[in-house]
């Protein structure tokens, strides 16, 4: 209904063939309906294609479905849920508490660019998933060290992003400060920092994403609770399903997550020209 | 060259300026020489325009007053002080309408000035809104700089930079960028503006009509690369000044003639036709 009445004034009684016909596939009730659509027919695929596969290969969306309700009822998959969320919002955000001053430092300091460079060139392409074991030994197989891992696959991406940021402040708008009279410091903290938060955004986007890769690897490897181990704990029972339900559970998280930032930087961080 | 203070009139408004003074002052960069031997004083509360075109050094002089580059040979000092990179008593006005903060309204914009060096919130608000209405943007504080056109983005530059109260304002050619009318506009607002604050103004544009209205003094310069001073006109025709004056025409056609050869004598140097060095006006003449 609501739908309808936000809609209604585009349709103007007098003249409605005035309209181009694919005006309809950009109103809202249209796009929504298109993903609907979408993924019902990704559904009735999955459907088709389990009829013709035991369910230890394929379980079929209904037994998924079921699997959902029976890992609700137990609690185990609020829990999991719980856990993993947790996880990825300690490492993640510490990750950006360290990670962006890290990035504003190596940017504006070309000393402090040249000392940590080494470090985060070559950090930067090993896996969190390689940290797994040395992360337990050290950190102990509690939540230190699935926190930890998070933190790691966050700060490099977050400071790279920064340091790009830095380097990509306009000339004209440094001048335009020096000659107002502000210092260097001022300069990093008044023009430099509010100029940098778009690519501090898209740093902080991507380590979301990536803080959902790593987590999986880390509960798998030492977990008795979250997404990832449940996913493990399915083998122990046979239960596909189960696997089905992880899955399921962290791709409807993490775009529930990233909607979350989106929204929270609209509403907060539009004067800085943030795209999202 | 060291030119005479015109004698300008004075009666307006106290004058706040400091004066402006080039000492055999040259800008290389590495081999490639952009300006050599400039000498310049320009008296404490004295207009003068740098006219010349695209190309010829004139922006290059701007920011050594401005403190942003280095002299390579020579001396540069306002007030008596030597230049050592940007400060507050030398205000900037850029070409670009980007050079105000976009994440900051327009009074945020203008409070920054006062606010870097520490004036109390409600002091420099107050002296935001002052030069706001002297802007004539005094109902736009509250509004983001895109909001704004550019026109209007230009006046809250010019807001911005005099709430520091500079004794130098230094002008890169604030209205290349806006539209026939709304320059027009704005160049009668920079003559009411000056003669109500009174700074040292250093104005740089490649359009005579703007250089005769404004100017106490219009130097030109040569073309570059190795650019030095061609020409030094003081503007004895009184403000607020009326384009169709004889002595304004008799000017134009002067300055026209004097930048047409250095247009043609670089087209000449080159062979070619430049179309990114060359002005329309000048290039009529050069083919002509």
């Amino acid at each position: 209904m609501t739908t309808l009445e936000t809609e209604s004034p585009r349709y103007p009684a007098a003249a409605p063939e005035a309209r181009p016909a694919t005006a309809f596939f950009d109103t809202r009730l249209a796009r929504f309906l298109t993903g609907a659509f979408s993924v019902s027919l990704g559904l009735l695929i999955w459907e088709v294609l389990s009829w013709h596969f035991q369910p230890l290969f394929l379980p079929s969306p209904q037994l998924t479905f079921y699997a959902v309700g029976e890992l609700w009822e137990d609690g185990t998959l609020l829990q999991s849920i719980g856990a993993s969320l947790a996880r990825i919002m300690a490492g993640w955000s510490l990750g950006l508490v360290i990670g962006i001053p890290i990035g504003m430092l190596m940017g504006y300091f070309s000393f402090v660019r040249r000392l940590l460079d080494p470090y985060v060139e070559f950090f930067r392409f090993i896996p969190p998933i390689a940290f797994v074991t040395l992360a337990v030994i050290w950190l102990g197989p509690g939540e230190a060290s699935k926190v930890a891992l998070i933190l790691y696959t966050t700060i490099f991406i977050v400071t790279i992003n920064t340091i790009a940021g830095v380097l990509s402040v306009s000339e004209l708008r440094l001048r335009a400060a020096a000659a107002l009279g502000a210092g260097r410091l001022q300069t990093l903290l008044t023009v430099i920092f509010p100029s940098t938060i778009p690519y501090m955004v898209t740093g902080a986007r991507l380590a979301m994403g990536n803080s959902f890769l790593t987590i999986v690897s880390a509960e798998i490897v030492a977990a008795q609770v979250g997404v990832g181990s449940m996913i493990w704990t399915a083998r122990n029972y046979g239960k596909t399903e189960w696997v089905f339900v992880g899955i399921i559970t962290l791709g409807l998280l993490g775009y529930a997550c990233d909607r979350i930032v989106r929204f929270i930087v609209q509403r907060l961080l539009k004067r800085y020209a943030v795209a999202v | 060259m060291s030119a005479s203070p015109s004698p300008a009139d004075r009666s307006e408004s106290a004058c706040t300026g400091a004066d402006i003074r080039l000492e055999h002052v040259s800008v290389a960069f590495g081999e490639h020489r952009i300006v050599s031997d400039i000498n310049l004083h320009v008296a404490a509360g004295e207009f003068v325009c740098l006219l010349g075109p695209s190309g010829c050094g004139k922006s290059t002089l701007l920011n050594l007053v401005a403190g942003f580059l280095p002299a390579t040979s020579g001396k540069v000092s306002v007030g008596g002080r030597p230049v050592h990179g940007p400060g507050r008593d030398r205000g900037v006005v850029f070409q670009s309408t980007e050079a105000l903060f976009p994440w900051l309204t327009v009074q945020e914009n203008v409070e920054y000035g006062p606010r870097m060096c520490g004036v109390p919130r409600s002091t420099r608000a107050d002296a935001a809104r002052r030069y706001l209405e002297l802007v004539g943007l005094g109902h736009a504080g509250s509004r983001m700089p895109g909001e704004l056109s550019g026109g209007m983005r230009q006046r809250a530059q010019i807001a911005r930079v005099l709430v520091n109260e500079p004794s130098v304002v230094l002008m890169d050619e604030p209205f290349g960028a806006l539209d026939a009318q709304t320059r027009e506009v704005m160049q009668v607002e920079v003559d009411r503006i000056w003669r109500a604050t009174r700074p040292t103004i250093l104005f740089i544009t490649h359009d005579i009509w703007e250089a005769i209205l404004l100017g106490d003094r219009i130097i030109t310069m040569t073309a570059g690369p190795d650019a030095t001073f061609k020409t030094v006109a003081p503007v004895s025709i009184p403000r607020p000044r009326e384009l169709t004056a004889p002595a304004a025409l008799e000017l134009y056609r002067d300055l026209r003639e004097d930048i047409a050869s250095e247009v043609r004598r670089t087209l000449q140097a080159q062979g070619l036709v430049r179309e990114g060095l060359v002005r329309e006006g000048s290039a009529r003449d050069a083919a002509a």
